[in-house]
């Protein structure tokens, strides 16, 4: 099943258990090359020597070293002792800037005698390139030469890392497995206020405690009884319906139509979400399918008498194969080899980000949360989202909805918590979806499309979150390391049972540590890159002028309504449902209705007339100039758009420097008052040093001194249509007067 | 105080606002009455009128023209609306509709103006309603077209600062060292005489004589000689400006010409060959050849590298940002706002114009002197140099630097304000007119945005520039040269917009400014970095949320409470040294940061004595 390594390794059992021991290994002469091995890590294959090459040929040159292959990674080694003194404030305990997890390989190109080919499973094995590239799911590019090495071993690495990072597997041979095996049951790190994983019924009844909401918890999947049915494993454990929803109810469709809870506004209404019910052509299933949705919408509605409101996603969002279309389009446009195919993709680069038409999805997905914001706060509509499966886009929009209406979503542990919440815990089949098990077929960057949207209300409002650009990036990294329980399932039931399995075979238990304990991939100093420093909590003082002005739900986040909650909501809603519930499907999404667009502006602009509560409704702007390129993510490794010395960070910086001044200060003068006796101590200014970071910090090294600045290579020669004008001299008049000067007012 | 956040909003603080807010107790007074005048401004009429505003819809209100600016404010409706556009920034005014049109508001009249907008009023169709204030509109919008005086002449204003004590460019020719050995000022210039769009005052090879320069000059265009616009101080590389040579169809050589180059090679070790940046594409160039200009030939010139930086011309630059205006005025495209974004070119150019002054900044930094010239070195050639230097050299990224920046390479060096803005010129259509200037401050707002610390002045204050460019409210930009300006007094008859500006530094300046002198500042030009300009572009939109940048506003928000700790701290030192005779403990004074109102220390650099 595996291949044999230069190790010689066997495939013996099911599990990894390391055939050669990385302390073993200590002894031998290849020690010092080695990388450092994870717990449960073990060497494939490997090739020395391998020259890895920088993108720009012309520069640094290559580098000299060997390559490996585990059932981690692919990672090379430099033969050239590191230099120490080079600056790495952060660095990622889990994998270092020269490996790359065997699920982040996005595509491998093989280098056929200066002929580039995309290399797949089960193509090209027996010729071996000369040289490999590497395109990452994080965005790096590698190219190694195999050229040095002998022939046997470059064959061998060529088809191990083929094999171990383009082959379809099985969930086990996911190195989680075998990393979870070998570390002592992490410890559970307590941190206040904790993450809520919303494994356990306390979890969920502090959520629905603290919105205040009002539903019925299910315990009937408590022990996944539920789920191992066919067709229901994406049920959680626990969850919340509607009082008035049957447990029968959810025998009747796998599940499928039962509004499970996400959140409560403070108004009393409530977003719930649900997969929508198969699709019939027979009128007799259709009526049962109509009388049915009815009483599941009446369910949502009259628990609180509101009005309630169906919004079918899958008609009116982009489908997730249009997603995963549009992403790898996108993508391409970033995972660059070399200068020249970097200048000349910039003369036309808006018109090929636009055509991806990736920053056009993510409006969408906002737009669409910024009307059921709309619903929820202006009209206090409740609202179901429905959708094929229930758990793509409607974990996008119900947790964008959420973010933007309560600001406990905003700090670190409440997004984390809102992750579990929405999208582990949720169903989200995330397995599928980052493709960790290379079956291409249903791969789509769902998560990494919410990540996107979130990161677009933060460059808007940086103010307003708990957490960094820094963070959002880091953890769309994390999506394809397949260390964490929270990315490599498809569902809490797939999870537990799961872990149960290899739990008995390995005769004690097992635990896959989750993303969120970051202490895994950063010390504590690398830590403090994923905070924002310029977030604020709430004051005290704000909290309790709120209270007092308002002593029941916070009210002040709301606009003015408009248009009284309607009661009547059947007369309205049965045309959508009919519509809904109609056997086929027209996909719209290419254009937004233009009376919703000119409802969610309005909704806007009243916002936007308002004064800005960080702590309070947050609603992104969609402008054409407004929905942006994540640059971080997306620009951080490419050398020619580093901007030393600048970009926002540098305002970051002043601000961060300029607070811990002011600390000091207080403390001096806290000291002052105590004691009364000043000290006459000589306050050097901070040390402004020479270093100058990147714009992409922290990602990009920082560079000191000189540098040679990036100079566009291929300009627009006949590109440009010009017309005569091109043609036309600056000035009309013949050159030989020099006396001429034209148009001289007086 | 500094523990919650107090963003402001709607605060438009430009100069002219679309929408502002006044205070209701306002408008129950006599209808405009209190509009605001300056010293020297006179009412010429009011009018009811209905301003079509592109956003809201027809609003009934009144309208004043004065000598100045085209006031309007609504009737009684709320929320009040004002409208305040200085005449200066009118390009074109046309009558919409006839006596006969029919549907509502379709007589009237259409305003172009300058900086991305345009106005509509309707009138009443009546009695040629419209005729006074078409023909009074039309005069004093255009005054120079009726024999008027432009408003800066009228003006009365009165400022503490007088800026046209700004620029002095012998000492700006110290700061940089000069002269010294390689380099002499020659009042060759004084009168003009050599070249009359030229500053009186030139920086010119020691070696080279004032005969040399008499000769040289009739091989450039119009007389412009190349002379230096700034020298490296530690190198000795120097960025020189001049015109294209007159090498004509017949391919002419001129050994003064080319030996007055080898002289500038020659001022410093380090450079083997001159480097000849020719901001034109290479066609155009070549084109020039038939109407009597050309470039400098490798054969002519041994030691020269000759380098096309494929900037386009004047006349497409305006139609770029005629198209750049249809998709942002008055809404914004919405569906394909990227590709039309690009059909515009507009940033394109800023990449080329970027681009090329980051080539001549790097030649520099790397010890080797440049040429840089386009058709007559006036245009592309100011963007170019004043670009590189402000890449290069961080007194230039002051407030002050600033000014001497523009005074110096885009004043003096005569790039034509007149003609290329059409000041109280009626002809809109002239193909004089460009948007250089606008392109120059773009570049530098792309700078600004690159490099958010390394510049004194803000976004404020580009805009402020900009708008004050069309005004006519001040001398500054008036005239196309400074001989023009010399025989206009403008000095002397005018106020400078820096007089206005450095009277108020605190609301032009950056608190974030950092002095950077040991760094070239290289922004990258590359489409990935560029951005539209929305907060000029899309001003008017009443969507763009004018508002202060939240980290701005923390920022300041650190720095008063700093104050705040400063002052106790000091406080309590006082109380514990009261009978000393030197209160003030040592400590505070070092670390006392400028406040930020007050103007972080000018940097200044090589004082050598003339």
């Amino acid at each position: 099943m595996f291949s044999l390594g230069s190790n010689g390794g066997k495939y013996t059992k099911p599990s990894f258990v390391s055939y050669v021991n990385p302390e073993q290994k200590g002894n031998d002469a290849l020690q010092e090359k080695n990388p450092v091995f994870l717990p449960g890590e073990v060497v494939f294959c490997s090739a020395s020597p391998v020259l890895k090459c920088t993108h720009d040929d012309l520069l640094e040159g290559s580098i000299m070293g060997t390559l490996f292959c585990t059932n981690f990674r692919i990672s090379f080694v430099s033969d050239q002792v590191l230099l120490e003194d080079v600056v790495q404030p952060f660095r990622n305990r889990l994998y270092g800037e020269n490996d790359i997890p065997l699920t982040c390989v996005d595509q491998i190109y093989g280098d056929y005698d200066e002929k580039r080919k995309l290399i797949t499973n089960t193509q090209m094995k027996n010729k071996h390139p000369n040289g490999i590239i590497v395109h990452c799911k994080d965005l790096r590019v590698f190219q190694f030469s195999l050229k040095l090495a002998k022939e046997e071993a470059a064959k061998k690495i060529f088809q191990g890392i083929v094999r171990h990072s383009l082959e379809p597997k099985s969930l086990r041979c996911i190195f989680a497995f075998s990393y979870c095996e070998n570390i002592a049951g992490a410890p559970e790190t307590q941190n206040k206020p904790r993450t809520l994983m919303f494994e356990n019924i306390v979890d969920w009844m502090e959520e629905m405690k603290r919105t205040k909401g009002n539903c019925k918890l299910l315990e009937i999947n408590k022990d996944f009884t539920i789920s191992q049915k066919v067709l229901f494993d994406r049920l959680p454990q626990f969850f919340f319906i509607p009082t008035n929803v049957l447990e029968k109810d959810l025998a009747a469709y796998q599940g499928k139509g039962v509004p499970i809870w996400c959140w409560s506004h403070h108004s009393g209404c409530a977003l719930f979400k649900t997969a929508s019910l198969p699709l019939v052509q027979e009128e007799s299933f259709l009526r049962a399918q109509k009388l049915y949705m009815e009483r599941m919408l009446n369910a949502v509605a009259h628990n609180y008498l509101y009005a309630v409101k169906a919004v079918d996603l899958s008609e009116t969002l982009p489908s997730i194969q249009d997603i995963q279309q549009s992403y790898s389009r996108f993508k391409q446009n970033f995972l660059i080899d070399n200068i020249g195919e970097f200048w000349i993709s910039d003369m036309k680069w808006f018109s090929t980000l636009e055509t991806t038409r990736w920053l056009s999805i993510i409006r969408q997905c906002l737009h669409k949360a910024v009307e059921v914001v709309e619903y929820l706060e202006k009209e206090n509509t409740n609202i179901l989202l429905i959708e094929d499966g229930g758990t793509d886009l409607s974990c996008v929009i119900s947790s964008l909805v959420q973010l933007m209406l309560d600001p406990h979503y905003r700090t670190l542990t409440g997004f984390q918590s809102l992750v579990q919440k929405e999208w582990v815990v949720g169903g989200h089949n995330f397995l599928e979806r980052c493709n960790h098990l290379n079956n291409k077929d249903k791969e789509s960057p769902v998560f990494l499309l919410f990540l996107e949207c979130v990161w677009q209300l933060l460059q808007q409002h940086s103010l307003a979150f708990q957490f960094s650009e820094t963070y959002l990036t880091v953890l769309s990294d994390s999506i394809s390391v397949a260390i964490f329980s929270t990315f490599i399932f498809s569902s809490p039931y797939q999870r537990v049972s799961s872990m149960k399995t290899e739990s008995q075979t390995h005769g004690s238990l097992l635990n896959i540590p989750s993303v969120w304990d970051w202490s895994l991939q950063f010390d504590c100093k690398s830590q403090e890159f994923l905070f924002n420093p310029l977030y604020r909590e709430k004051s005290k003082q704000e909290k309790t002028r709120n209270k007092n002005q308002r002593p029941k739900p916070i009210r002040q986040l709301s606009l003015p309504n408009a248009t009284p909650p309607k009661k009547y909501f059947f007369k309205e809603e049965t045309e959508s449902l009919r519509k809904m519930l109609r056997g086929t499907r027209i996909s719209r999404w290419m254009h937004l209705s233009d009376s919703a667009q000119a409802s969610v502006w309005e909704f806007y602009n009243a916002w936007q007339q308002k004064p800005l509560d960080y702590h309070g409704l947050l609603l992104p702007d969609l402008d054409g100039p407004a929905i942006r390129l994540w640059m971080q993510r997306y620009l951080r490794w490419i050398p020619e758009v580093q901007i030393f010395g600048g970009g926002d960070i540098t305002l970051v910086n002043k601000i961060t420097s300029l607070s811990q001044e002011l600390e000091e200060l207080r403390m001096e003068l806290e000291q002052q008052v105590r004691q009364a006796d000043p000290r006459c101590k000589s306050t050097e200014t901070v040390n402004k040093s020479t270093i100058r970071m990147s714009c992409f910090f922290p990602f990009a090294s920082c560079r000191s001194g000189s540098f040679k600045p990036a100079i566009p290579t291929s300009h627009c020669d006949g590109e440009m249509d010009m017309g005569h004008l091109a043609e036309r001299e600056d000035e009309d008049t013949e050159l030989t007067d020099n006396s001429v000067i034209r148009g001289c007012a007086d | 105080m500094a523990s919650a956040p107090l963003p402001v909003y709607n605060s438009n603080s430009l100069d002219i606002s679309s929408c502002k807010n006044v205070s209701r107790e306002s408008l129950r007074m006599e209808l405009l009455t209190d509009a605001p005048l300056l010293p020297g401004e006179e009412r010429v009429i009011d009018k009811d009128i209905i301003y079509i505003c592109p956003f809201s819809g027809a609003i009934k209100g009144r309208v004043l023209i004065s000598n100045y600016r085209l006031f309007f404010r609504n009737v009684d409706a709320d929320p009040a609306v004002t409208l305040e556009v200085p005449l200066g920034a009118i390009s074109r005014v046309e009558k919409m509709g006839g006596a006969s049109s029919r549907g509502e508001n379709s007589y009237g009249l259409d305003i172009t103006c300058k900086d991305m907008r345009n106005l509509r009023f309707a009138l009443k169709q009546e009695g040629h309603s419209r005729r006074d204030i078409f023909d009074i509109l039309f005069r004093y919008a255009f005054p120079l077209s009726h024999g008027l005086q432009l408003f800066a002449f009228l003006s009365q204003e009165k400022f503490p600062e007088n800026g046209w004590n700004v620029y002095n460019p012998m000492q700006e020719f110290r700061r940089q060292g000069l002269p010294n050995d390689q380099w002499r000022v020659t009042f060759l210039n004084s009168t003009y005489e050599l070249c009359d769009t030229y500053p009186s005052i030139l920086v010119v090879p020691y070696t080279a004589s004032d005969e040399d320069l008499r000769r040289v000059a009739t091989f450039r265009s119009r007389s412009r000689i190349s002379v230096l616009s700034w020298i490296h101080p530690e190198n000795q590389a120097v960025i020189t400006r001049c015109s294209q040579p007159l090498v004509g169809m017949g391919g002419k050589r001129n050994r003064d010409d080319e030996r007055y180059l080898e002289l500038i090679r020659a001022t410093n070790r380090t450079t083997s060959k001159l480097t000849i940046f020719d901001a034109r594409p290479n066609v155009n160039a070549v084109a020039n050849k038939a109407t009597g200009g050309g470039y400098e030939g490798e054969d002519a010139y041994q030691n020269a590298e000759l380098v096309f930086l494929d900037i386009q011309n004047i006349h497409v630059m305006r139609e770029s940002l005629k198209k750049l205006k249809d998709i942002v005025f008055p809404n914004v495209e919405e569906s394909h706002w990227l590709s039309s974004l690009e059909s515009t070119h507009w940033l394109e150019h800023i990449k080329l114009v970027l681009s090329g002054a980051i080539q001549v900044a790097d030649r520099i930094s790397s010890g080797s002197s440049v040429v840089v010239h386009c058709s007559d070195g006036w245009d592309r050639t100011a963007q170019l140099s004043s670009l590189a230097m402000l890449m290069l050299d961080g007194y230039y990224r002051t407030l002050r630097g600033f000014q001497v920046l523009l005074e110096k390479e885009w004043l003096s060096f005569g790039h034509k304000f007149a003609s290329r803005i059409g000041h109280g010129d009626k002809n809109h259509a002239d193909a004089d007119r460009s948007p250089i200037f606008l392109q120059f401050v773009d570049c530098v707002w792309q700078m600004t945005k690159q490099f958010p610390t390394a510049f004194e002045f803000n976004e404020h204050f580009l805009v402020t520039l900009l708008d004050h460019l069309y005004s006519c409210r001040f001398g500054t930009f008036l005239f196309n040269c400074e001989s023009m300006r010399e025989a206009s007094e403008v000095k002397k008859k005018t106020v400078s917009l820096w007089s206005f500006i450095n009277s108020e530094p605190s609301s032009y300046s950056n608190p974030f400014f950092t002095v950077d002198l040991s760094h070239v500042l290289y922004p990258v030009a590359s489409m990935r970095h560029l951005e539209l300009w929305v907060s000029y572009y899309i001003r008017w939109n009443p969507r763009i949320r004018q508002q202060q940048s939240p980290m701005e506003q923390r920022y300041k928000e650190l720095l008063a409470l700093k104050e705040q700790y400063l002052k106790k701290l000091e406080e309590l030192q006082l109380s514990d040294r009261a009978p000393q005779v030197f209160p003030r403990g040592p400590h505070l004074s070092n670390s006392a940061s400028p406040s930020p109102s007050s103007p972080p220390p000018r940097v200044t650099r090589l004082q050598t004595p003339f």
